[in-house]
């Protein structure tokens, strides 16, 4: 029998290349005394030294599985140690360490033992005595596994306030090659039927406040970059789909870390293609914070992110038709696409102008990268005549005010 | 120019208000007592804390501002900063010269600094939430201590009594010596029997034998998790430091 320590050590292992960490959007409020609630925007109770934040108790029920996914550690030909919990052991876990503030709750995953209905009926029992028995009201982000049935989905969507399933691979042909056993379908039948389902009770819930709960932090997948030959176009225009079809709240980017020698797949020791993966997160927030329509990022003649200048820049430089934005009078919509002004900014300048023409100084101190927008804005002291740059002149010039171009350091967004 | 000298509080900095209305003085400066040297140049005004006062002055604000604007005064106090203060005084008085629009005059140096100071403060509010690890004691409590960069404890005091309703626990604040404690009922303020000299150690310092039996095998446990969810092909220690600087690692247990 393994002890518990090595088991978290084995299944905390398994779980980690699943990127999401999302514990905002659940709504549970600790009613009586019970244990715990949720905090409307989530938190990061700590960052590994690869600066992810640790925000759940990220495990596996247990990383034995019946599939042979060649991206996946897990799979079935892989020479490793195999472990499982028992149910009480994940409940107890989790209690204790969000009894210490070290988590906001557990995403519970696993690999597929026996067969799919097995399987979710093992973790839809860990998320009920979670919140029946223990009364605990912390969040929970639980697998949906491909294939179960629509009775358990449904009951475990009662407990968990986000369920999730992957599509790791942007193509159906990608799937092919790496997962023959899977398909796009598998994936997207019970992300349709829970998002139907969530549409379905939250109209029900206006007519009656007794109609529970159900995912209300809503779905999100993943999708794994550059283990495949996909273009940027084929994973933004599936997590594009994916966000309107499904109603999905995230869609997350792994950038392929190797973990096989298996030379269908990037070589082991290949660095993880970390840059790129920034800019699709860019181009993701672009698309769901900033307004902008996924065609007008990439498209066929376009397939892939600019990886020197980030694509809001990108899109400035290939629109010189759009600018300058008068700051003082444009519409916030086009405050937003200027390069170096963030949402938070943005909102700070069509507040401010109120009560007077703004200045560079000003913008300045609300808190604009000037070295980026500058060359797309006028304002209150911007000089009656300057030279007009070309797209090419500008993009050195913002180039050669940003430090040297080090991919390991480009992980923010904007 | 005249210089207020106020205790540092909120209710201290209402009253500084209201005495500059009273005395209808202008160019005011204000500076808390523990900032405050004798050698200063001008004439000083040491004000008294007035709940009256300050009762009156925040109404007014409530009026102009509403709740929204009135945290935000709130925290901004909260951080303690001598050039907050001041920002704070002479932005609560533009409210009551020109109305509470004056809060979104983001172009205004003062507006700015108080918006930014807030800021601030709610991210330090938001690490504390993220940050305190408690400790299991033998007697069942649960008890963490911290070293904020502001005066956070009065921020976070309902989420945590949300939150652990069926635990007793204690955050103590080692900066400014004053602690939280929920006792299965309330929140109250506490201030805890430390001697003048020593300093409360961060929560590594606490003997074994006061905490619970299953404390140091959590404490383990946590140690491996947080290991084991770090992924090495990805590691970025810039990044990681970014997202917790180092002055808070002391009280992690994971960074023990």
């Amino acid at each position: 029998m393994l002890r518990i320590t090595e088991k978290l050590e084995i299944l905390a292992d398994a779980a980690k290349y699943d990127v999401s960490c999302a514990s905002g959007g659940g709504s549970r409020k600790n009613k009586g005394k019970g244990l715990g609630n949720s905090h409307a925007s989530g938190i990061c109770h700590s960052y590994t030294e690869d600066g992810r934040c640790v925000s759940l108790l990220k495990i596996l029920l247990t990383n034995h599985c019946i599939y042979d996914c060649a991206f996946c550690v897990s799979r079935r030909s892989n020479d490793i140690q195999r472990a499982a919990f028992t149910v009480q052991e994940v409940v107890e876990l989790t209690i204790n360490f969000y009894r210490r503030n070290y988590i906001e709750g557990l995403f519970l995953s696993s690999g597929i033992f026996k067969d799919a209905d097995y399987t979710m009926e093992r973790l839809l029992r860990i998320v009920k005595r979670l919140r029946t028995e223990e009364r605990f009201n912390g969040y929970i982000h639980l697998k949906t596994i491909p294939g179960a049935s629509e009775e358990l989905i449904r009951e475990a969507g009662l407990y968990a306030d986000r369920m999730s399933i992957n599509l790791e691979l942007p193509t159906e042909a990608g799937l092919k090659l790496l997962a023959p056993e899977k398909s796009h379908e598998s994936v997207e039948k019970p992300l349709d039927y829970i998002n139907k389902s969530i549409i379905r009770l939250q109209d029900e819930r206006k007519h009656s406040k007794h109609v529970p709960k159900f995912v209300p932090a809503g779905q999100s997948t993943q999708l794994v970059v550059g283990a495949t030959a996909e273009s940027d176009k084929d994973i933004l225009y599936t997590a594009d789909r994916f966000y309107r079809d499904f109603g999905l709240k995230r869609v997350y980017y792994s950038g392929y870390i190797p973990i096989s020698d298996d030379s269908r797949l990037p070589q082991l020791h290949s660095q993880p293609p970390l840059l790129r993966e920034n800019r699709l997160y860019q181009s993701d927030w672009l698309i769901r914070f900033y307004g902008f329509e996924v065609s007008e990022l990439l498209h066929a003649d376009n397939p892939f992110l600019d990886v020197e200048v980030d694509p809001k820049l990108g899109w400035a430089l290939r629109h010189p038709e759009a600018f300058p934005v008068d700051i003082n009078t444009a519409a916030y919509r086009m405050v937003l696409r200027v390069p170096g002004i963030g949402v938070g900014s943005a909102k700070k300048i069509v507040e401010a102008r109120k009560f007077g023409r703004l200045r560079f100084d000003q913008l300045k101190r609300i808190g604009v990268a000037l070295n980026r927008a500058r060359h797309f804005i006028r304002c209150a002291d911007s000089a009656s005549f300057s030279p007009e740059l070309s797209s090419m002149e500008i993009r050195q010039r913002i180039l050669a005010t940003q430090r040297r171009f080090r991919p390991a350091d480009q992980l923010t967004l904007f | 120019m005249e210089t207020y000298v106020f205790d540092g509080s909120l209710v201290g900095l209402l009253s500084a208000i209201f005495t500059r209305y009273e005395r209808r003085a202008a160019g005011v400066g204000v500076i808390a007592q523990a900032a405050h040297q004798q050698a200063l140049l001008g004439t000083h005004l040491s004000i008294r804390s007035d709940e009256g006062q300050a009762t009156r002055v925040w109404r007014g604000l409530l009026d102009r501002v509403g709740a929204d604007g009135c945290s935000r005064l709130y925290a901004a106090c909260l951080s303690e900063d001598a050039g907050a203060y001041q920002s704070l005084f002479n932005v609560v008085h533009d409210v009551f010269d020109r109305g509470g629009e004056v809060l979104s005059d983001f172009g205004n140096t003062d507006v700015l600094a108080v918006s930014q100071w807030a800021r601030k403060v709610h991210r330090e509010k938001h690490r504390m939430e993220a940050f305190v690890r408690f400790q299991r004691l033998a007697d069942g409590l649960y008890f963490s201590s911290v070293e904020p960069d502001f005066n956070v404890l009065p921020l976070i005091r309902k989420h945590f009594t949300d939150r652990y309703a069926d635990q007793r626990w204690l955050i103590h604040d080692g900066k400014r010596r004053y602690g939280l404690y929920y006792d299965g009922v309330s929140t109250s303020e506490v201030t805890l029997g430390f001697d003048g000299h020593t300093q409360p150690g961060s929560g590594k310092s606490i003997p074994v034998e006061l905490l619970a039996e299953d404390e140091p095998l959590y404490q383990q446990l946590w140690k491996r998790y947080f290991q084991r969810a770090n992924i090495p092909a990805r590691k970025n220690m810039k990044l990681h430091i970014r997202h917790i600087p180092k002055r808070y690692w002391r009280h992690l247990t994971e960074k023990w």
